[in-house]
């Protein structure tokens, strides 16, 4: 049975690059920093769209970290145990757990007013929608995944080592900066990199928010495209070959990086683990 | 000396604080969607609501049986095909760690579970839906149990590998063959962490849209072909969430305030079960 899953796998890259293979023939590498998309012209360049993963992944990613540093941090050395700790831990699985079509779907009637009204005081064209929206969202859907790696690790720092430091004279903060933070890193980066392979492959939520255009975003609060939302979007109007094909690329291209990512972050964890 | 210590001190406080507020803060917006949810959905639910398909625009009532049923059907057909592969794979994984072939498929379930769910609806439209020319509850259900498998193999192995290894010695030194030392004594002793993982994977996957929008694309009459396009909860809510109406917005905030009941009930089996296990998943 498990060469079942090895064959999914190599079935799902196999899939991807032959279907994609239209497009790579007739765009070539360029394909990834054109910056036009334009189906009825048969143009077809990536850039937006990398543009738009990337800015959302990225702001997505600078909120979330102060939380989940912080209920790491919190659950893992302040009050590791307890029921206020517990009620903590089971609210941060409830974010996870809450379907992202739901997290859309309320962004849509309750978020984009609010933030449609905080542009019209900062003097920017008020979509409401647009990249500044769903990565808000975004960093809420990702916080769970760096703070249970975060707790976990935070915790399998030996006390031997944080009693010497309390044995000579650091205060808690000094013990976390200095002993905690040094010893943790590696693995807190790799809790970072999961959450961003999370956000660049989320889907539903993006596309409900971020305004689909697919035009170069020119600033955050403009509305734009991810890959995963053009895919979402298009995928069942592309009505020619190369079309279809383009889009499949994008995926290839989603799924390569996503799964470097998870890689990378999965190895330095085993490392972290093993040690 | 002593001035600087208070400094210290001081610091170390106010650090707690920040840590306190931030670690705290992040249940408002969880409150906030809850209550919201609940505020708008909860009062759109009842008999007619839970037994009609959705009215036609312009209409008023109408409700959610074809995307209950829908959602019910395809998950079943999910767990059908996902379960046993999964709890067979992780079974593997578990008893055989070293082998080359576990370390690859190790590998892959971590790349699987990694996998954008809208790159598995792609691929399993090239997969089943393009060769049978229609989209299909069929295509949609696979989609899904190719989103289960990840979760049910790793809780599988990982329940697994917590049975103290004198179980299995005992049964064999007993003289029982191997395969009935695991169906006998090894799945029988982690069945709670396995239906955990179990349960857990359906919380995943009930609430996924995207590998569903190529797939299973959506029907607005009840359906129980499987070779047909079957309307699903989450789908549901995509489609009459971005539609112009209103009426149609109240349906969708019906459907999930039901598909947010479930999750958190499948989440809280999960909790019970895995506390009894003490298992990380």
């Amino acid at each position: 049975m498990s060469i079942i899953l090895v064959l999914i796998i190599l079935g799902v890259l196999t899939t991807l690059i032959i279907e994609s293979m239209p497009s790579i023939k007739a765009l070539g590498i360029g394909y990834l920093w054109g910056k036009v998309w334009d189906p009825v012209q048969n143009i077809y360049g990536a850039y937006p769209f990398l543009i738009g993963t990337l800015l959302t992944s990225f702001i997505a990613l600078i909120i979330s970290i102060p939380f989940s540093y912080a209920i790491a941090i919190y659950l893992g050395e302040y009050n590791p145990k307890g029921w206020l700790s517990d009620l903590l831990k089971n609210t941060v699985e409830l974010i996870a757990a809450v379907p992202s079509i739901i997290y859309g779907f309320w962004g849509l009637f309750v978020l984009v007013p609010l933030v449609r009204e905080f542009e019209g005081k900062i003097h920017v064209l008020p979509y409401g929608i647009g990249i500044f929206t769903a990565s808000i969202i975004l960093a809420v859907m990702i916080i769970p995944y760096g703070a249970s790696l975060g707790i976990t690790l935070i915790r399998m720092v030996p006390s031997p080592l944080k009693e010497g430091a309390y044995a000579l004279g650091a205060t808690r903060f000094e013990v976390i900066r200095n002993v905690i933070m040094p010893y943790t890193r590696s693995g807190l980066f790799a809790g970072i990199l999961l959450s961003l392979g999370r956000a660049l492959g989320e889907t539903m939520a993006v596309t409900m928010l971020i305004g689909n255009t697919s035009a170069v975003p020119t600033s955050i609060f403009a509305p734009g495209n991810t890959m995963a939302s053009v895919i979402a979007n298009e995928f069942t109007e592309a009505d020619h070959t190369e079309y279809l094909s383009a889009l499949i690329e994008l995926g290839l291209v989603l799924f390569l990086v996503t799964v470097v990512i998870n890689l990378i972050g999965r190895r330095i964890i085993t490392r972290f683990t093993n040690n | 000396m002593e001035a600087k210590i208070g400094f210290r001190n001081t610091k170390s406080i106010i650090f707690k604080g920040i840590v306190v507020f931030f670690a705290f803060l992040i249940t408002l917006p969880l409150i906030i969607i809850l209550l919201y949810i609940i505020k708008q959905g909860a009062s759109q639910v009842n008999w007619h609501f839970l037994t009609n398909v959705p009215a036609p625009v312009g209409e008023t009532g109408g409700g959610i049986l074809n995307a209950l049923w829908g959602s019910f059907l395809m998950v079943l057909m999910a767990s059908v095909v996902a379960i046993p592969v999964g709890m067979l794979a992780g079974i593997y994984l578990s008893e055989n760690p070293r082998t080359k072939l576990a370390k690859y498929s190790g590998l892959c379930v971590d790349i699987l579970q990694g996998v954008p769910s809208i790159v598995v609806g792609i691929v399993v439209y090239f997969w089943i839906v393009k060769p049978l020319g229609t989209f299909s509850a069929m295509s949609g259900s696979i989609a899904l149990a190719m989103m289960m498998l990840p979760i049910v193999i790793r809780s599988t192995e990982q329940t697994l590998l917590l049975l103290p290894e004198s179980l299995k010695e005992a049964a064999l030194s007993l003289g029982v063959p191997y395969h009935r030392v695991i169906i006998k004594v090894v799945i029988p002793c982690g069945f709670a962490g396995i239906l955990s993982g179990i349960t857990l994977s359906i919380a995943r996957v009930i609430g996924e849209t995207a590998p569903l929008l190529f797939t299973a694309f959506g029907n607005p009459y009840l359906s129980s072909a499987v070779t047909k396009p079957m309307e699903s909860l989450p789908h549901l809510i995509f489609t009459y969430a971005t539609s112009p109406y209103d009426e149609w917005h109240n349906l969708a905030w019906g459907a999930s305030f039901i598909l947010l009941m479930f999750v958190l009930i499948l989440n809280i089996v999960t909790k019970v079960l895995t506390r009894k296990w003490k298992i990380q998943l």
